[in-house]
């Protein structure tokens, strides 16, 4: 054998229980204590709308919201998030908390690919939750932690300009 | 409300209209389907050992404590796949001389670059094994490693590739004209060399597939994140020896690919045949680092390049050696030399040129295979060529626009056929460049220039012309041998109920081509586009075709559905005729009823013809059979090529003490032919111009003295973010292609193929007051600060 101390094997991957409330409903589920909550959410909780691109927390592929913030789900342990309430995109979708962002994006056609989009849309929503009008420099700075290869950024900014607008009027784009 | 009615107003009208892509939906709200959140019974991971050295003979592999660990189910070497594939040579016939040697799918005695995958380990979980990997050891003895372009050429330095004379894998040269009189009788000549860096697509989604192989029908299905599917299904079938009947690839979302998803890799070859090797489905997704190493990068040349010019400054002559290294190996089955041929085929292009000399050698070292990446060769050739004729300009005292307008091809001179024997169809250079002047506001822009040079700021503007490939036809691969499909195919079905299936050969990844496809299908046949499903990414069920690479979606795919569109049309009057007693030419269809032609008045659903031919085909007359599925092919006939052009401007600020290169605003005017979705077009461009400004500031994989990748990852790897990236102004000039009924011409290369040139020309003309000049891409702030001297 090569001195693999096997120990520390059986301990990475010895199972904890941990509990969330995803999307609104009670979840309990087992992981290794090295898994990061973004497999837990794919693999475990079958939720593959939450995107691994880079796995260090540059893309933005891979951010969810955990109790009401946008977090990148690769840079925590899923053990780290027990207790915590976290919405992902399949949530945010379901419980029209994005309804104007996807409406607008769909319209402009915001996206190609589909990879980036479910981290951009939460990214703008936490923007938008932030700052209620935003300039386009400033969408633009809050975006630069998302990763798009498809598009010129440029539909996204322009989606995300009008649902601020349309917000801040008290109505929705469109 | 009088505003005149276009053909836009017509009744079903889709082409020339920017409507929403149906399937992006699903992609908004997290239901995408990529290969990467697949997960089928029994199915297991793999993941890969990697050498850690560029150039090393394997001594000995020891697998046995990695085979014991709980969880693995088979750690495969180089020699279990050589039992059961055949190698595979990265050359094409119709590139003479060329030379590449066999590769497996993991190397059987030698690693030729740092990141090659040497052994695989399937366990259950891709954790485990990477756990089992790390209990591998290979011993290695490290042989000499080639890393640079002057290394590789050494006479007498290390040979890669045991058994060849030097590190050259192909050279080539075009010679036309009287290039040595021209310059000998030239006013003006300018001369440079260039360097371009090599650079990497980095797809949001990594490569990603699922091989399930079942024993027992001797079916292998391949869920792989690729743009050629049937490509694929070939290719597993050759090397695997399966009927090809019986392999079948399916590519459903595609996470970005931009060519990189179409050449042949050592790992997904490889998770193929761990999946015959064990009977079940095995899973393989590159994480980033490995997306890094093993993926094919792109560029990588030292072009030197002169121009001779008379005293007024037209072109005379140019003459250029482009020299480009591609790794240890030619990539399959479209090789690596492609673009490097594409660059001395298209320096020039723009221009009237009779003059020109280009030689291209192609050289080995031990790095990745580059290959095909967005806009081959087109961002080289198009700074090449375009820094010359700025550097010229600026010799003969001529305005950036006046030395273009004397020297582009003329709009009404077409067709015509370059000096690298390129046959352009009709191209609209004169009028793109009268558009961009206007859009710029480029006398303005000059005006404040000035104006802010006096007061320490230095802007730049920088314009590069360009034409792009597309449209391919069998010239391209089919000549070299390779299986690569030129032609494409659609199944097109009037269902039922009435609504219409599209099947079709050409593949979506985002570009929106589900989209174009129901536009065009909707429009030809007169139904609503929400009535029209576009199915695409399944050899099983899609007829066999090229698919969506070269900017070919549109232009042939899109042709394709035009036509089987018109049988199924055809078809669908015929059998209306026979129900209502017409002549089929007194009946059209609109919105999804059968309308007499004179009146509009409509007579019979479409809905209600199917129903008759489908479910009460007894009332029909004796003899009539509906056919309400047709299946048609297309490939392109008349020129090889359908060549684009359009050309860009970019405005961009030099921070002098910083080296920092702010980008104020960028612009292009371009001419794909006819437009079927202007949103779906602008924002291809726009895409495609980030790509290239990426590449012309920030992109750059970087290696060490030996040979390691030193940034391979996205916190080291610069890729454009929205912050640095500028609004990009788009205005269409449209040259539909007579070859086509459609008469639309590529889109997505058009954007990456001029950015870098342009970011350029803008930093040399930022440079004006100084006396520094800029050969290099990427346009970093140290190569600026070296240049101004203060670093």
């Amino acid at each position: 054998m090569s001195g693999f101390d096997e120990t520390l094997q059986d301990e990475a991957e010895a199972p904890v229980r941990v509990r969330f409330v995803v999307n609104g409903r009670k979840v309990a589920c087992e992981v290794a204590p090295r898994d990061t909550l973004v497999d837990c959410l794919r693999d475990k909780l079958e939720l593959t709308g939450t995107h691994a691109g880079c796995e260090m927390g540059a893309c933005g592929a891979c951010l969810v919201q955990l109790d009401g913030r946008a977090i990148h789900s690769c840079l925590i342990y899923a053990v780290q998030a027990d207790g915590a309430r976290i919405d992902t995109i399949e949530g945010l979708s379901e419980g029209g908390v994005l309804a104007d962002l996807q409406a607008e994006f769909h319209r402009r056609n915001a996206l190609q690919c589909g990879f980036c989009t479910p981290g951009m849309l939460i990214n703008a929503q936490e923007l938008l939750s932030r700052v209620a009008e935003p300039g386009r420099g400033e969408i633009r700075d809050a975006l630069s932690g998302n990763y798009c290869r498809c598009t010129g950024y440029e539909a996204i900014v322009d989606a995300i300009d009008a649902v601020a607008k349309a917000r801040s009027k008290g109505g929705v784009a469109t | 409300m009088s505003a005149p009615l276009t053909s836009l107003d017509r009744p079903n009208s889709y082409i020339g209209r920017s409507v929403p892509r149906p399937n992006a939906k699903r992609l908004l709200a997290g239901r995408g389907r990529y290969v990467s959140d697949l997960k089928l019974p029994r199915m297991l991971h793999a993941a890969f050992l990697r050498s850690p050295h560029a150039h090393a003979k394997i001594v000995a592999i020891k697998t046995d404590a990695a085979r014991a660990v709980e969880g693995v189910h088979l750690v495969a070497t180089g020699a279990d796949f050589a039992r059961i594939c055949t190698p595979w040579t990265g050359t094409l016939d119709h590139f003479k001389g060329m030379t590449s040697t066999p590769q497996w799918p993991l190397p059987l005695d030698r690693v030729v670059w740092a990141g090659q995958a040497m052994v695989a380990v399937v366990a259950e979980s891709r954790a485990i094994a990477e756990d089992a990997l790390e209990l591998i050891e290979v011993d290695y003895e490290d042989l000499p490693i080639v890393v640079d372009i002057d290394g590789a050429r050494k006479p007498g330095g290390p040979v890669i590739n045991p058994g060849s004379a030097s590190n050259v894998c192909f050279r080539s040269q075009l010679d036309s004209g009287t290039v040595d009189d021209a310059f000998m009788h030239a006013a003006h000549v300018v001369e440079e060399e260039f360097t371009f860096g090599r650079h990497t697509a980095v797809t949001l989604e990594p490569r990603a597939l699922v091989a399930d192989y079942d024993p027992s029908a001797g079916m292998l299905t391949v869920h792989h994140g690729t743009q050629t599917p049937y490509q694929f299904q070939d290719l597993y079938s050759r090397h695997y020896g399966i009927p090809e009947a019986r392999v079948r690839v399916i590519a459903t979302d595609i996470g970005g690919s931009f060519g990189m998803k179409l050449h042949v890799y050592h790992e997904d070859m490889a998770v193929v045949g761990l999946s015959i090797l064990l009977g079940r489905p095995v899973k393989y997704v590159a994480d980033r680092m490995e997306s890094f190493v093993s993926d094919i990068h792109a560029r990588d040349h030292r072009v030197r390049a002169r121009m001779a010019l008379d005293a007024k400054g037209e072109i005379l002559a140019m003459d250029v050696v482009d020299l480009t290294a591609i790794g240890a190996f030619s990539t399959y089955p479209r090789t690596s030399v492609v673009e490097g041929n594409q660059v001395i085929r298209l320096i020039g292009a723009p221009y009237r040129l009779t003059n020109y000399r280009a030689a291209l050698e192609v050289i080995f070292q031990n790095k990745v295979q580059t290959s095909q990446y967005r806009a081959v060769g087109h961002p080289i050739a198009c700074a090449v060529t375009e820094r010359l004729v700025d550097m010229a300009a600026s010799k003969i005292g001529l305005d950036a626009f006046a030395i273009r307008e004397l020297n582009v091809i003329p709009d009404d001179a077409y067709p015509q056929t370059s000096p690298t024997g390129y046959r352009f169809e009709a191209l609209s250079h004169q009028a793109c460049l009268k558009r961009l002047h206007e859009m710029m506001d480029y006398d303005g822009l000059r005006a404040e220039q000035a104006d802010l040079r006096k007061r320490g700021i230095y802007r730049g503007i920088g314009i590069a012309a360009f034409v792009e490939i597309t449209n391919p036809s069998p010239a391209f691969y089919g000549v070299g041998g390779a299986r690569i499909s030129s032609q494409d195919g659609a199944i097109l079905s009037l269902t039922p109920s009435g609504e219409v299936r599209c099947l079709i050969s050409v593949t979506e990844q985002g570009q929106g081509t589900e989209a174009i496809i129901s536009q065009i299908v909707a429009d030809q046949l007169g139904v609503a586009q929400d009535h029209v499903r576009v199915i695409t990414g399944d050899t099983e069920v899609t007829p066999h075709g090229g698919a969506t690479w070269a900017c070919r979606g549109a232009g042939i795919g899109g042709e394709t559905a035009l036509q089987a569109t018109r049988v199924l049309k055809r078809n669908i009057l015929e059998i209306a005729a026979l129900i209502l007693q017409e002549q089929p030419s007194a009946l059209d269809i609109i919105d999804g009823e059968v309308v007499d032609v004179a009146t509009g008045k409509p007579r019979l659903p479409i809905a209600e013809i199917a129903r008759i031919a489908y479910f009460r085909s007894d009332t029909l007359p004796p003899g009539a059979q509906a056919q309400l599925t047709v299946s048609h092919h297309f490939a392109p006939q008349g020129y090889p090529f359908a060549f684009t052009n359009g050309i860009q401007g970019c405005l961009l600020e030099v921070d002098v003490e910083t080296g920092l290169i702010k980008l104020l605003k960028h612009f292009i005017v371009e001419d794909c032919g006819r437009i079927i979705n202007p949103m779906l077009v602008d924002e291809q461009l726009r895409g495609g111009i980030v790509q290239g400004l990426g590449a012309a500031l920030f992109e750059e994989c970087r290696y060490s003295d030996t040979g390691q990748l030193m940034n391979g990852s996205l916190a080291d790897y610069l890729v454009p973010m929205p912050m640095e990236m500028p609004d990009i102004v788009i205005a269409h000039v449209e040259t539909p292609t007579a070859d086509t009924v459609l008469g639309a011409k590529g889109v997505g290369e058009a954007g990456t193929a001029a950015a870098s040139a342009c970011v350029l020309n803008a930093v040399n003309d930022a440079f004006a007051p100084f006396d520094a000049t800029i050969n290099s891409i990427p346009i970093t702030p140290a190569k600026i600060l070296k240049a101004l001297k203060r670093f």
